[in-house]
């Protein structure tokens, strides 16, 4: 702040301080009474008088312990306006400083299962590894995939086998390390509201859903050829490459109802997954990965 | 020199006004906290109606509680207060109509405005921009009233009472005014004029300045009447009032910054918000210290007067959560506290034993008097009133203990890799027994508000009118 603004803060900070001590102080070098007294000061209000009784001695060296107590702290840790503080204390540096201490503390601990392979860490001898796993899990994924791992509508159940991107550990990590956007794109423009109830119900017929009636599966069909294929396959069974889902089975990452997957047609959809490589050591982040194989491969 | 010679008439119709207002919400606004508490305890009681979900009741409860059956209790009192010490009539009775007809007006549209989801989403300033300026007229209105019928005073001093009523009245406008500063979108949106950090300094300023003068400089003003008055005693010593006036109103106002430590508001000022708030604890201290003690040679009437009880016990909940509140304003204890139910217990320990307590005995010394009766319809249900809000804000007040402690331990603990021991999930399972018994502390709390609207309304009601017992014949 400006040399204006750090005098500012300082002498109003003082001043206020130092007020109350010298208010403090001159009240109680003008006492009348030194003892408990009967005197009062000679109003009446109302019927009610004041007695003028001394400051009570501990509640006058409480106020003074207090004042001492400020005037050092505000030596001691940045307070006065630009004034840093005897200690160089900043809320920042404390930050960094226990952040360093945790990654000297804790860097050994995960690093000791850095050089095993996410197969090799399902093993009984490596629960205590995979335990890691799960509660880094817990703590930075259960979020949006749940405690279990089993997900929610737009967020991928973990525990089915069955992969968007593909389940081998190295494409785990790479989801994990680098993160993924899930694009559907929207296809009213394209389709118009009856191509979509049409396409939608061509769709449910993949995983073996009756077709909805008052819609036309052939053209249905027809529009899913021309338009769906490329990212989806000939077969509807997805494509990692691309995180397209497989149409065929009953696993729905935006619901399968008619009216779920007509509004995921219609409007699309994006979904994303955060990357975490800023967010977590590379050895965390090799612990998760086979937390989250050893969902799906028990 | 300010012995009474005549009897000047006063305004008691508008005190009379807010005196049963103040039991009105006060049954409304707790009732609302009972439910939320409630629905913290069996989360379906929102019966999945939007306006009934405990984000837009809750503010409901908080405004209800801290403005309508706070302020109402404040306007009351205040009115009553400053026209007896200061022997004159109000300055305007059309001005006092006014702040009591514009004041309800609030209330009732933050009954409507709250639980739709209005809200410019700043704790204790939810309220949208069209009602902070009605707010305002209305204070500005009272700070009219107020101030003028002390500028009228018969006596050649200002009381004590009045200098703290006063000290609220003055502040409260100014904190409203900068804090409700927004731009308009529509009638019923608008956003803050202030940027990110600064409009949560400026926030918090307002909040933490709301508990000190609406909630503390305020019911202090109240305490300086009501006590000595009670208890027939003398106020205990001149001289603390002075140095804990002072110094209480110099230093609560740099206090706000500790509502957010370790957060981006810079390091200096978080510095200097918790050491405003430790040189605090003696001025606080030093006005239960005057109301206490001007009971010495009275202790023996606590005996036999529940309306003293609640006064008294009312500063043994105010000396406690102010010690309290310096505590967990240092940064390593608030490291703890803060975002837990701790914090919600605190503003409990003052908002049930310390507000309500002394609003509860001040409204039952003036009742009587103000609808001229010998005394209140029955003294029996004042003590079980006084023991139902004695246990209810104890059972509330250990209860967040418990959890607040419980959950800021839980939320830190970690497993010896780093991570976090427990999911935010379990901490709240593990609340789970501590929001029943707040729940039940609030039942009690509630009921005594019952009681006193029902011992309220049969002392209106009774035949038993007797004018001897009028003021300023005792003020000999």
């Amino acid at each position: 702040m400006s040399a204006f603004w750090s005098a500012w803060v300082t002498v109003i900070t003082l001043a206020v301080i130092l007020g109350c001590a010298w208010l403090l102080f001159a009240t109680r070098k003008g006492e009348k009474f030194k003892e408990t007294t009967e005197e009062t000061v000679g109003h009446v209000y109302d019927g009610i008088e004041e007695f003028d009784n001394p400051l009570p001695q501990w509640w006058f060296y409480m106020f003074v312990a207090t004042v001492i107590f400020g005037l050092g702290y505000l030596m001691l840790y940045p307070g006065l306006g630009n004034f840093k503080g005897l200690l160089g204390w900043t809320s920042a540096n404390q930050w960094e400083q226990e952040m360093q201490h945790a990654e000297e503390v804790y860097r050994p601990v995960f690093a000791q299962y850095a050089t095993l392979s996410v197969e090799d860490l399902q093993k009984p001898e490596n629960a205590a590894g995979l335990k890691m796993g799960q509660r880094m899990f817990a703590n930075n994924c259960s979020v949006c995939h749940g405690a279990a791992g089993t997900g929610a509508i737009g967020f991928p159940n973990l525990t089915d086998n069955d992969w968007l991107y593909g389940g081998e550990p190295a494409t785990i990590k790479q989801t994990l390390v680098n993160g993924r956007n899930g694009g559907m794109p929207a296809w009213s423009a394209v389709l118009g509201e009856d191509g979509v109830r049409d396409v939608s119900s061509y769709v449910m017929t993949l995983s073996g859903q009756e077709a909805i009636p008052g819609t036309d599966i052939s053209n249905g069909e027809k529009q899913f050829q021309a338009l769906c294929t490329a990212c989806h396959g000939q077969d509807a069974k997805g494509m990692h490459a691309l995180g397209a889902p497989n149409l065929t089975d009953d696993i729905w990452l935006y619901g399968g109802s008619f009216k779920q997957i007509a509004h995921t047609i219609r409007a699309g959809r994006a979904g994303v997954m955060p990357a975490q490589k800023d967010l977590l050591s590379e050895d965390k982040i090799h612990l998760i990965t086979a937390y989250v194989y050893s969902l799906s491969n028990k | 020199m300010s012995t009474a010679t005549e009897h000047p008439t006063y305004n008691y119709k508008v005190v009379r006004q807010f005196a049963i207002m103040t039991v009105v919400w006060g049954i409304v606004g707790m009732g609302v906290g009972v439910l939320i508490a409630a629905q913290l305890v069996w989360p379906a009681l929102n019966f999945d109606i939007p306006w009934l979900t405990y984000g837009r009741i809750r503010p409901l409860h908080t405004n209800a509680v801290i403005f309508a059956f706070g302020g109402c209790a404040l306007f009351s009192t205040s009115y009553y207060v400053v026209q007896r010490t200061c022997q004159t009539r109000l300055f305007s009775d059309g001005l006092a109509a006014f702040t009591f007809w514009g004041w309800q007006a609030v209330i009732l549209a933050a009954v409507v405005t709250l639980p739709m989801g209005l809200t410019s989403s700043k704790e204790y300033a939810e309220l949208e921009w069209p009602i902070d300026i009605l707010l305002a007229v209305v204070w500005v209105s009272y700070a009219i009233v107020f101030l003028g019928t002390v500028k009228n005073r018969k006596t050649s001093h200002i009381y004590v009472g009045n200098w703290f009523y006063m000290a609220f009245i003055i502040t409260v406008a100014v904190l409203h005014i900068v804090n409700s500063l927004v731009i308009p979108v529509t009638l019923t949106k608008s956003y803050s004029i202030y940027p990110g950090a600064v409009d949560a300094m400026v926030q918090w300023w307002y909040g933490h300045n709301a508990v000190g003068f609406f909630l503390t400089a305020g019911f202090l003003g109240m305490m300086y009447y009501f006590v000595p008055k009670q208890a027939e005693r003398p106020i205990y010593s001149y001289r603390l009032s002075i140095v804990h006036f002072w110094a209480l109103i110099a230093t609560y106002m740099w206090a706000g910054g500790h509502h957010l430590h370790y957060s981006a508001l810079p390091d200096w000022t978080q510095s200097v918000a918790m050491v405003m708030s430790l040189v605090l604890l003696a001025p606080s201290w030093g006005g239960m210290i005057n109301g206490m003690m001007t009971l010495s040679g009275a202790w023996h009437k606590l005996r036999t007067d529940p309306v003293l009880r609640f006064l008294v016990v009312s500063l043994s909940f105010y000396g406690m959560s102010t010690f309290e509140g310096p505590m967990m304003s240092i940064k390593t204890v608030n490291a703890l506290s803060h975002n837990t139910d701790w914090t919600v217990g605190h503003v409990h320990a003052g908002a049930l034993g310390w507000v309500a307590m002394i609003s509860i005995g001040a409204v039952y010394h003036m009742i009587p008097k103000l609808f001229g009766k010998v005394q209140m319809y029955s003294v029996g249900l004042i003590n079980t009133h006084f023991w139902l809000a004695t246990i209810g804000t104890v059972l509330y007040i250990c209860s967040m203990w418990v959890n607040g402690i419980l959950q800021g331990l839980m939320w830190r603990a970690v497993n010896q890799d780093g991570t976090l021991t427990y999911s935010f999930v379990e901490a709240l399972e593990a609340s789970h027994p501590g929001y029943l018994v707040r729940w039940i502390g609030g039942m009690f709390f509630l009921t005594g508000m019952l009681l006193m609207a029902f011992n309220v309304w049969q002392t209106v009601r009774s035949g038993s009118t007797v004018k001897a017992a009028e003021p300023a014949a005792q003020a000999a």
